[in-house]
């Protein structure tokens, strides 16, 4: 037992230090039983095998696993709303969703254990980042269908810390708890908490002299650089992490105290690396897409879900001691899907929007930016014959109702650009429909 | 009766103005009176020009986003009054104006005023009963 174990050891966090040997078998009697209970309680996955004369049985070592059927967002959507619960709708006591291509969101379930195991995994993230009972946690993540709200605040509450349930927005309100009720950590995206950090310099306040010392950030893409730049500025630890509302919410992986990939919580998700094209599986070291599946997750078991995150498995041991495998932070995805402050969003969706309006999807662009440490989207949209008028008020009446449409689509505010036929520039093939100018 | 009037969509930022204007001046098309209607995201340039015709075939094929829109012109005194003369009998008759400008003539004591009604036909008529001047393409084009 080095130092750095010792330093960042909690009792929670024992299944993070199970030797290997002991973590596979763990990992392959929880699979047994999660492939069976899918392959007994939902249609889909039991056709899907017996399509390709597979039993729950089938798969005897972990490696078996890549011989099973993936599971994509498409199916959850395909199935909308409950088709792929594994359990009665009765033994189903939480739901969650997310955004979906077309307007229908992904809904997700929960049985009392699950709620368990969630609350679980993300009281163990917080240990990881050496977070304890003693925490008084400002969670600024949106509570309500968005996992990111519940999630943290489960796990907190497990941890025996002090959550306050904030939620996001009102920055004054969230600077005046932050500096009155001595908070030491904070769960917000890293661009909302770079923007508190800007305003609280406007109000004269060192954050050197408040009690915060964590930052928990996800729900949406960052980096090193920023992490650096948000440590120096602000003296605090900022931590990674990451999740998705599919396979559960946050706390799928997180980072440690050394700040050096995401321990996957693999006791609880089995992650392989696939060629997004061949979708063969890749050796760790390679970079390629996640794919996770749920081990212990009961009211909706996901099988091989193609997360279309690409990254890769960090094949060195940790100096932490965790034997829970790393993943490099996250910085890109396989399809045209952006997450813009922790709300996934197509392009897709936009073209709804447009059709909705105007019965027509006009050439446009969408531009991401980051304005005053938060980010912006601007839908750039080539003025047609039916939006254009010789009156202003027709066309912001137009503008506007694209606007309100997205919205209604997304569940985020943009901000509608009209442009004059022609200025989006037109490319070869498939459409650059995404400027990131967001830098991060 | 009716004008001819081009609405010109630009988008909020430098020489969108003046590239249309170039492309006016290039093609020896004149601008007999315009306005410009801006917001925060895009203006709206409203032209009546000495060849709405060709002024739309050129500004299209430059890539501009054109219409055409009806409007009337009506020739008051320059005095004080001589646009409530004109709106108060409009107002009276429930025509609803969805924009207007004016401009002096270059003939003493003379201005014009454009207008874009919702119902053009009706607004006709009523500026006939009121025995209005409203001027005609040539009628103005001697004014300005």
């Amino acid at each position: 037992m080095n130092a750095t174990f010792q330093s960042t050891f909690h009792p929670v966090s024992a299944p993070d230090f199970l030797p290997a040997p002991q973590l596979r078998q763990l990992q392959m009697a929880r699979l047994s039983r999660i492939l069976q209970h899918a392959y007994d309680r939902v249609p889909l996955f039991r056709e899907r095998l017996q399509q390709r004369d597979l039993t729950p049985s089938s798969i005897r070592h972990l490696e078996d696993i890549s011989r099973l059927p993936f599971t994509q967002k498409s199916d959850l959507r395909d199935t909308y709303p409950f088709g792929l619960f594994a359990m009665d709708i009765h033994d189903v006591v939480r739901l969650h969703a997310s955004s979906g291509t077309t307007g229908k969101p992904i809904v997700v379930a929960y049985s009392r254990e699950d709620i368990q195991v969630w609350s679980n995994a993300m009281e163990r993230c917080f240990a990881a980042y050496g977070m304890n009972a003693n925490d008084i946690i400002q969670n600024a993540y949106g509570y309500g269908l968005f996992t990111g709200g519940l999630g943290a605040h489960y796990g907190g509450e497990s941890l025996g810390a002090t959550v306050i349930p904030i939620s996001g927005g009102n920055t004054e309100r969230q600077l005046m708890v932050m500096k009155d009720f001595g908070v030491t950590a904070i769960c917000c995206t890293p661009s909302y908490f770079v923007h508190l950090c800007e305003r609280i310099q406007d109000l004269n306040v060192d954050l050197a002299s408040l009690p915060l010392r964590t930052g928990v950030f996800g729900a949406e893409p960052w980096s090193d650089a920023m992490r650096d730049r948000i440590q120096e500025m602000t003296g605090i630890r900022a931590y990674d992490i990451y999740g998705l509302s599919e396979i559960v919410g946050p706390g799928v992986a997180c980072e440690c105290a050394q700040q050096s990939g995401l321990h996957v919580l693999e006791d609880y998700f089995y992650p392989e690396i696939i060629d997004p094209d061949t979708e063969e599986p890749l050796p760790d070291g390679t970079e390629g897409e996640l794919v996770l599946t749920t081990l212990s997750k009961f009211a909706m078991p996901m099988i091989r879900y193609r997360t279309r995150d690409i990254t890769a498995i960090i094949p060195e041991p940790c100096a932490c001691g965790r034997s829970l495998r790393r993943i490099r932070r996250i910085s890109r995805r396989s399809d045209d899907m952006f997450i813009i402050r922790g709300v996934n969003v197509y392009p897709s969706q936009i073209e709804t929007a447009m059709l909705r309006v105007e019965g027509t999807t006009p050439h446009y662009q969408i531009v991401l930016t980051r304005q005053h440490s938060l980010d912006q989207i601007a839908v750039q949209i080539e003025v047609t014959p039916q939006i254009f008028s010789d009156t202003v008020k027709a066309i912001e009446a137009s503008r506007r109702r694209i606007q309100q449409e997205i919205e209604n689509l997304t569940g985020i505010r943009v901000t509608v650009e009209l442009v004059r036929p022609g200025a989006v520039p037109r490319s070869e093939g498939k459409a650059q429909r995404i400027v990131d100018k967001r830098n991060v | 009766m009716k004008l001819q009037q081009l609405s010109l969509f630009l988008e909020n930022r430098p020489g969108q103005l003046s590239e249309a204007c170039r492309i006016l001046a290039e093609n020896d098309i004149n601008m007999l009176t315009l306005t410009l209607a801006d917001t925060q995201q895009f203006g709206v340039l409203r032209v009546i020009v000495s060849d709405v015709q060709r002024a739309r075939q050129t500004l299209e094929e430059a890539g501009i986003m054109v219409q055409i829109a009806e409007v009337i012109a009506v020739e008051v005194p320059n005095e004080p009054g001589g646009l409530a003369r004109v709106l108060d009998p409009l107002e009276a008759h429930d025509l609803d104006i969805e924009y207007m400008y004016a401009f002096a003539s270059r003939h003493k004591g003379r201005a014009v005023l454009v207008f874009r009604f919702r119902d053009t036909d009706a607004a006709v008529q009523v500026l006939k009963q009121l025995q209005l001047t409203v001027l005609r393409e040539h009628q103005l084009t001697d004014l300005v």
